[in-house]
């Protein structure tokens, strides 16, 4: 009986640490001069350790208000988020995850590396642990040799680069990317996508990514969240099975191209191009 | 050659064959003499016949590249060096006539021609890119100088009205002991002090009033009605509270300098944009940390900007507040007494000290705004 009642205390524990992102009926009103604007309304989410999440659906559908309640830069009118177990705010405070903005948003006074390594100061991490971790996070994302330029010497993908290797370098379990090659050609895009799977298939993070382009989602993701705007709600919630060292040769196959058929059927259902 | 003709160079061809014709100097009343003409004066009809011949040939040819430009600005320079000898030595000061004038127009239209050249030309190459941009203002400001000396010698202004420059230079030489000693007095004690309080006490009061939301909505009107504030008032009140020495002035510097720093200050820590203040907030950086780290730095172009309004206010401010009580010493000081003397000359050498301290200074300032926010669009466009 006691041994019973042990089991029964732990196993939702471990079951919990599993998880990395818990919403529940979560909703979001922006109150603004013309009236209240329901952002995202009833959201219920579970993000798993290990998981790469995309958010897909039409622009104004509240994908970047979910993102930045799970960051704890927006604040939820209703419903619960726990992020690590833990309130959103507190798992800010203990820097739970990296965000990557969907601008590079890189200091223009600071050179590449103290740019990167920006967080580590202010978490007051040494000097040298610094530079040793900012050179690893560049080696990461391919720009060891940029250290000391300045971000206006560098072109709009190697500034999202860098961007992604800020958002690396303290080692967060969880990375949350906002559109982050959403202004970059397609021969960059498919580059840094590859990239950015590989980083993921070696190092077991946890990525929650927004997107709006299909293709995109499909090859990234081991789990779609479909989303209809106004008020923004999830309509549908895809699992995929690609092998986790894919190449950008998977989009070819007939299982990509079901899944991608699968998330515009979705797209299509939430009535979301009425523009 | 070119189509067209130059018109500059042409303009002055005619002018310095009109001065080879016309009398240099007038008459002198009294004796009658001293009427003078070119064979008189064989400097000066060399450099005339130089114009003349430069004139004609660039007419035709063009003034098309900076080698050109740069033998005008020779001939120029030998032509005024001969009509500054034919006025002081050659005894046409007081007297010039339409001669000599429309030979100094003659000049005017070269130098405009050649300067003109420089300032358009462009090069990749960065030292003769650099050289080509400093003749351009340097050149200007000795042509100045040249036409205040020669139009005050030749036309025989009174002094008491305006002394020429070499006057002034020579004034200015032989007082360096005084005007080092205004200088200390006035720049290195008031200037400084009263700058560096009232710039620091306006960026730290600035920070306290963005932590301070009730701050902004009182200090702010104050501030506005405090620079509003003749400082022809303030003066006398900070003579009574601080005495006849420097601090005074430093006072009233100070009053003069905190609220554009206040001000500037304050919209500069709201430069910084809102996915800045995230990407902080992400790393869970604290008040002081997003200060430091973010907001102060992208302040910097504003507080640049309230340094250099103020170091130009600072100047003005030590010297007006001397006029109201000091030692005997200090640069607003001898103003007010020389120009109780008539001793403008003196006057004038305090106020070219003026400039050349204010110049520098503002330079000083810039310079470093450059060296601190080179990352700056305004800035770094040039380098790239
Ligand atoms: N701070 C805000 N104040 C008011 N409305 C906002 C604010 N942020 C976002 N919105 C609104 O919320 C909706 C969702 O926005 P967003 O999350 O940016 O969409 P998405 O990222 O999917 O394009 C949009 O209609 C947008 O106008
Ligand atoms: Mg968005």
């Amino acid at each position: 009986m006691t041994l019973k009642a042990v089991v029964n205390n732990v196993a939702p524990m471990t079951a919990s640490k599993d998880v990395v992102v818990d919403i529940q009926k979560m909703s979001l009103t922006f109150q603004t001069a013309d009236g209240p604007v329901y952002a995202l309304s009833e959201v219920d989410l579970t993000i798993s350790r290990g998981e790469f999440v995309s958010f897909i659906g039409p622009s104004g559908c509240g994908k970047t208000t979910l993102l930045r309640v799970i960051a704890d830069l927006e604040r939820a009118t209703g419903g619960d988020i726990l992020v690590n177990g833990v309130p959103a705010q507190q798992a800010r405070e203990q820097r739970a995850y990296g965000y990557v903005f969907q601008a590079p948003a890189l200091l223009p006074w600071r050179t590449i590396e103290s740019n990167v390594t920006l967080p580590l100061e202010i978490m007051e991490i040494s000097r040298e642990e610094r530079i040793k971790r900012g050179h690893d996070a560049l080696k990461l994302v391919e720009l060891n040799g940029f250290e000391k330029k300045f971000p206006w010497q560098l072109s709009g993908g190697m500034q999202q680069r860098a961007s992604i290797a800020r958002a690396l370098s303290f080692d967060a379990d969880l990375l949350l990317m906002d559109e982050p090659f959403g202004a970059l050609d397609e021969i960059v895009r498919d580059h840094l996508n590859e990239q950015l799977l590989k980083l993921w298939a070696r190092t077991n993070k946890t990525v929650a990514f927004v997107t709006h382009s299909i293709p995109e989602a499909v090859f990234l993701s081991s789990k779609i969240v479909v989303m209809s705007p106004r008020p923004g709600r999830i309509i549908d919630i895809i699992e995929t099975d690609f092998a986790r060292d894919r190449t950008l040769d998977v989009r070819e196959t007939p299982e990509f191209l079901e899944v991608a058929h699968r998330v515009r059927e979705g797209l299509r259902a939430g009535h979301s191009y009425d523009d | 050659m070119t189509g067209k003709l130059d018109k500059f160079c042409l303009v002055a061809a005619v002018f310095a064959l009109l001065s080879l014709v016309f009398p240099l100097s007038g008459v002198h009343i009294e004796t009658g003499k001293n009427v003078a003409f070119v064979a008189d004066l064989p400097g000066l009809a060399s450099a005339m016949v130089a114009c003349v011949v430069v004139g004609v040939i660039f007419t035709w040819y063009g003034v098309t590249s900076v080698v050109r430009a740069s033998i005008l600005l020779l001939i120029v320079v030998f032509g005024a060096w001969q009509a500054v000898a034919a006025l002081y030595h050659g005894g046409l000061a007081g007297y010039a006539s339409y001669g000599f004038w429309m030979f100094i127009l003659s000049l005017w239209a070269l130098v405009w021609r050649a300067i003109d050249v420089i300032a358009n030309y462009h090069t990749l190459e960065n030292g003769k890119q650099q050289t080509a941009n400093l003749i351009v203002p340097v050149a200007f400001g000795i042509w100045l100088l040249f036409l205040w000396e020669v139009t005050t010698a030749g036309c025989g202004v009174p002094q008491v009205l305006l002394p020429p420059p070499s006057m002034i230079g020579v004034r200015f030489v032989n007082s360096t002991g005084i005007l080092w000693d205004d200088f200390r007095q006035t720049f290195l004690k008031a200037v400084i002090a009263g700058y560096v309080l009232g710039c620091g006490g306006g960026l730290i009061v600035a920070i306290a009033v963005d932590r301070v939301p009730f701050l902004k909505r009182g200090l702010l009107p104050l501030g506005n009605m405090v620079s509003a504030l003749p400082i022809i008032g303030v003066a006398p009140i900070m003579v009574m509270w601080f005495g006849f020495d420097w601090q005074s002035k430093a006072a009233v510097i100070v009053i003069m300098t905190f609220f554009p720093m206040l001000v500037n200050t304050v919209s500069g820590l709201n430069a910084a944009g809102r996915l800045e203040r995230d990407l902080m907030a992400t790393y869970a950086s604290g008040y002081w940390s997003t200060l430091f780290r973010l907001r102060l730095p992208a302040a910097l172009p504003f507080i640049f900007n309230a340094l250099k309004i103020n170091s130009t206010l600072a100047l003005i401010g030590a010297i007006v507040a001397e006029f109201f009580g000091t030692p005997i010493v200090g640069m607003g000081f001898r103003i007010s007494t020389e120009v109780g003397r008539m001793n403008l000359d003196m006057v004038w050498a305090e106020i070219a000290l003026a400039a050349l301290a204010g110049t520098a200074f503002y330079g000083a300032v810039a310079l470093a705004e450059r060296k601190v926010t080179s990352w700056h669009p305004s800035f770094r466009v040039r380098r790239h």
